[in-house]
């Protein structure tokens, strides 16, 4: 790999920021609705159209998929492992426990109130999973992200009985599959919350960067490895957290976005963290129009549709390197 | 001056330090030496606050290292470790910028910069500054570590096994820098080698460990000697006289007498 130069940097988010640009125009003219300026027989006006469906719907896409990949970033400094992200380290599914318990006791509660008792449950779930990793031994890289399914598995299955037996798996099926289709105006706007995740993870980039050389390293320079951790776990619950209880859960951007990042451009994060934040935009925003346009004028969620084009997508960047190599 | 007071650690139930006490003043080289598990690096870890301390005590400077900030400590005292787990995909020139790390907090000054060209450069890796760290060889990612250690430019600098992967050029190299930063800068360098030679040839003092104590402590000449490093290492090693040098024959060769790795 060349060295990657802070021009190089700045070339990838530039290229990076304009694919965005053009996949938003995209999704924005994307709908059952034509968009037209007339408005007439009964369509909804243009400027109506956009301000409460289709704006809000591609914001939400674009704010996730940032915020998501930030966040298996952030993970993947934290275990110190590359193959983990928050859906297969329990994260998401406590996220969703959080959501049944005030679904069953506060049936009341508004979408704020949801997303705090989310993250305080995803918080704990996640804090369990990387005390339990920090104990593997790191020979076996692969015993992290087995366990992180496991236990998000054993979560997963809790929430569901609970569920189950509370007359509540439809509601479920909407938190553990992501989709945007019933994203509206009034609906998304917890989202914004995602630009701070990845403001306070670019602001924290360097130690974090320090951070992924191992706690040994890490301390000796001086990083208070503690502190450290316990602000990723945070950023990561409060992230997969939101993004369970507005749009239900995407899985594979926290995993691929960064992955393949790092194979382009390194893991100095202070360069790769924005890299990260519009990959996995452009990842999610990505795969929600392709889940609009593929059975047109039905709707594909994106959860499916990133079930399948994230793999893919992994599979051949990592294959198309190992012929290069 | 670095402190150590009856330090004792016990791991999974067994003994690896046993009241160790040892006072390192400022300035010079100090080897460390000693068999495989005889607690060197236990014991480079603990004064670097790698590992908690159990039993006693360490200063540096007056400074106890349990409960000083890290982030003092860390301008104080630099450490290489003996394994630095997989290489991130950084360049050269980035990792050792990590060494700044305690006074730039991320934010490199020109004055960081000038530390990073310096420490490539005495490390003769100026050429290798632009490539990545998981595509170079193990001796030239071992040369990287230690110039990082030493871009942190604290006063105490530890270093445990650097000649690991080394080529005899570059371990020659490594051991002439570290000789003229103790001696211009004033740095006071302990360094854990397996190279008895180059600890005698190099270091002002050589401290030999066996079984988590304290086996031997001296100048080179006192510890190049046969019976002294028979009771470290368990064999019979010839010493000779090389030039006005004291030189271990370690080695096993063919043709010699086999007794003399084996007493009888
Ligand atoms: N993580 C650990 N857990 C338990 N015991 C350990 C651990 N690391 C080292 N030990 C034990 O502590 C003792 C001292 O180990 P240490 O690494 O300090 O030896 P050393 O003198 O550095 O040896 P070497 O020359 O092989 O590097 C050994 O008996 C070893 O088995
Ligand atoms: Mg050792």
């Amino acid at each position: 790999m060349p060295e990657i130069t802070p021009t190089a940097h700045r070339r990838a988010i530039a290229s990076a920021g304009l694919c965005l640009v053009l996949l938003v125009v995209l999704s924005l003219g994307i709908g059952v609705e034509d968009l037209s300026f007339s408005g007439a027989d009964g369509a909804m006006p243009l400027a109506d159209l956009l301000s409460i469906s289709r704006l809000p719907r591609t914001l939400a896409a674009v704010l996730a998929g940032a915020g998501l990949a930030v966040a298996g970033q952030i993970m993947q400094t934290l275990t110190r492992n590359r193959f983990v992200e928050p859906s297969t380290a329990g994260t998401a599914q406590s996220a969703a426990l959080g959501i049944l318990i005030v679904t069953l006791f506060l049936p009341s509660a508004d979408l704020g109130l949801k997303a705090l008792v989310a993250s305080g449950c995803a918080l704990a779930g996640t804090a369990v999973f990387l005390a339990t990793a920090h104990r593997l031994p790191p020979e076996q890289p692969y015993l992290v992200p087995l366990f992180g399914l496991v236990y998000g598995g054993v979560v997963g299955a809790a929430v569901t009985y609970v569920a189950w037996q509370n007359d509540l798996l439809q509601y479920l099926d909407i938190w553990m599959n992501g989709e945007f289709s019933g994203v509206l105006k009034g609906r998304y706007e917890l989202l914004w919350i995602a630009v701070l995740v990845v403001a306070a993870a670019i602001f924290f980039a360097d130690r974090l960067t320090i951070m992924a050389l191992g706690e040994a390293q890490a301390t000796s320079l001086g990083l208070d490895y503690r502190r450290m951790t316990q602000i990723g776990l945070v950023l990561v619950s409060v992230m997969s957290a939101l993004s369970v209880v507005v749009v239900g859960l995407i899985p594979f951007v926290g995993l691929v976005v960064p992955n393949l990042v790092s194979r382009l451009s390194g893991d100095n994060l202070r360069g790769t963290l924005p890299q990260v934040a519009l990959g996995g935009a452009i990842l999610v925003t990505g795969c929600d129009i392709l889940g609009r346009l593929i059975r047109f004028p039905y709707e594909i969620p994106v959860g499916t549709v990133m079930g399948v084009a994230g793999p893919g997508i992994f599979l051949w960047f990592i294959l198309r390197e190992r012929r290069d190599a | 001056m670095i402190e150590i007071k009856s330090v004792s650690l016990v791991r999974e139930g067994q003994r690896v330090l046993d009241a160790i006490d040892l006072s390192l003043p400022k300035g010079g080289i100090t080897a460390l030496v000693g068999p495989n598990g005889a607690g060197k690096s236990t014991l480079l870890s603990l004064a670097a606050r790698l590992l908690p301390l159990q039993a006693g005590s360490i200063t540096i400077d007056g400074l106890p290292v349990s409960s000083t900030p890290g982030k003092v400590l860390a301008r104080k005292l630099a450490i290489l470790r003996q394994d630095s787990g997989p290489p991130p995909r950084v360049s050269v020139r980035e990792m050792v910028g990590f060494g700044r790390f305690p006074h730039s907090g991320g934010r490199m000054t020109a004055e960081d910069r000038e530390m990073v060209a310096q420490a490539l450069d005495r490390f003769e890796l100026t050429d290798l500054a632009s490539r990545s760290l998981d595509r170079l060889s193990g001796g030239q990612r071992q040369r990287v570590m230690v110039a990082m250690t030493y871009a942190q430019g604290s006063d105490y600098i530890l270093l445990d096994e650097p000649l690991n992967n080394l080529d005899m050029y570059h371990a020659r190299k490594l051991m002439i820098e570290l000789r003229r930063l103790a001696d211009e800068t004033g740095r006071t360098i302990v360094i854990v080698l397996h190279d008895i030679n180059h600890a005698a040839a190099s270091a002002d003092r050589i401290i030999a460990m066996k079984d988590g104590r304290i086996a031997a402590d001296g100048t080179p000449e006192k510890i190049m000697r046969t019976e002294v490093l028979e009771a470290i290492y368990g064999f019979p090693v010839e010493v000779v006289d090389a030039g006005g040098m004291r030189l271990a024959l370690q080695y096993a060769r063919s043709g010699q007498p086999r007794d003399q790795a084996r007493p009888s």
